[in-house]
């Protein structure tokens, strides 16, 4: 006998990503999800974020890593709270982490929460977190050519940040290259060239997020703000 | 290796939907994979053959239909299969398309072998309670 599931695969993470949306709504928070590959400076990015934030929004930080709390421990020795998940070897963060993680954190003290997603530029992708938009960083040392390589991190992200920027000179990266395969790819995409070390171009990008933050503050009818929303085609 | 994941809700839907139905057996589960998802496949046929034994479903079928990306243009309308590096309107040339299929991560359906189990409420409860520690489970794998 044949039964019709007709749900998608996702079904249960994007429930329980909907109630962190809700979540967020109600408490007036923009979230944001940071995709990179291990190494690309996605915690840096994160500190430099928040030293430049932090006057204007109430931060806190969600910290995906398999193990270690180093991250979040670097988080909050600049007195910001900061929730550490282990996925325990699991290469991507669900819903049902970001919903425990919340639990943690005194939500109508923020406006701005930024998850590091654990350091993959695949896996991650395809998992709604129920957040406003997903930043990828990718490291000039990676070289230009990991858009080719890793389309779909490259085409769910509202901005991709060019880290290290700094040390461009020593390294065959080719940034017209780059900029080139990334308006084939994902046309609407900001590019953020930047140094987090350095702090080169860093407002650029700090200026963007903050327009994000405010116009979603003021406008609470764009709830959901899923890209793309496909149906199986039959 | 998110397929595990993916696989896991699979099993989870399918194991459930299968109970609900007094399945004694479930023969083969269709599933829809865009060929834009981050999905490897025979990553999802790997998962399916760790987590499938002792289950309702092991040694069903499991096949996958994939789906070509297909885009609209928004300046002059034209519609176009395409692959995933080159989405721009093969009509004008321009960027600026909508994507209408290739992202899918679907359960369509599943054939099964029917059993002597009834269908009655508290059977379906149980089956609920079921489902929701398996993912629960999922997140510490």
């Amino acid at each position: 006998m044949k039964v019709e599931i007709n749900k998608p695969i996702l079904d249960r993470n994007d429930t329980l990503a909907a109630r962190v949306r809700k979540q967020m709504d109600e408490n007036s928070i923009y979230l944001l999800d940071i995709l990179a590959s291990p190494g690309a400076g996605k915690t840096s990015l994160i500190l430099a974020t928040i030293a430049a934030l932090r006057d204007t929004y109430r931060i806190a930080v969600i910290e995906g890593d398999i193990a270690s709390q180093v991250d979040a421990q670097r988080i909050k020795e600049q007195g910001i709270s900061a929730v550490q998940i282990n996925t325990g070897g699991i290469c991507h963060l669900e819903s049902q982490m970001i919903l425990r993680a919340l639990e943690v954190l005194n939500l109508p003290e923020l406006d701005l929460i930024i998850i590091e997603n654990v350091g993959n530029l695949v896996c991650p992708t395809d998992f709604y977190l129920g957040e406003d938009a997903k930043v990828m960083i990718l490291s000039v040392p990676e070289g230009h050519d990991k858009p080719l390589k890793y389309p779909g991190v490259f085409q769910a992200a509202k901005a991709i940040i060019l880290n290290k920027i700094d040390v461009i000179d020593h390294f065959d990266f080719n940034e017209q290259n780059f900029r080139y395969d990334i308006e084939r790819l994902n046309p609407s995409a900001a590019v953020f060239p930047l140094s987090a070390t350095t702090g080169e171009g860093i407002n650029d990008w700090t200026q963007w997020l903050d327009v994000q933050i405010a116009s979603r503050t003021a406008d609470k009818a764009t709830a959901d703000t899923r890209p793309i929303v496909v149906q199986p085609s039959r | 290796m998110h397929e595990f994941s993916l696989m896991s809700a699979v099993m989870d839907a399918v194991e459930n939907s299968a109970r609900v139905h007094g399945a004694a057996k479930v023969l083969v589960i269709r599933l829809t994979i865009g060929e834009m998802a981050e999905v490897v496949p025979e990553a999802m046929e790997f998962a399916f053959e760790a987590l499938s034994p002792g289950t309702l479903s092991e040694g069903a079928e499991l096949t996958m239909t994939t789906v070509r990306p297909r885009s609209r243009c928004a300046a002059c309308d034209a519609e176009f299969e395409h692959d995933r590096y080159h989405w721009s309107c093969p009509n004008c040339d321009s960027l600026a398309t909508e994507l209408l299929a290739g992202k899918e991560l679907y359960i369509e359906s599943i054939e099964i072998e029917d059993g002597p189990v009834a269908n009655d409420d508290a059977h379906n409860d149980r089956v609920q309670q079921q489902s929701d520690t398996t993912v629960e489970r999922s997140g510490h794998e």
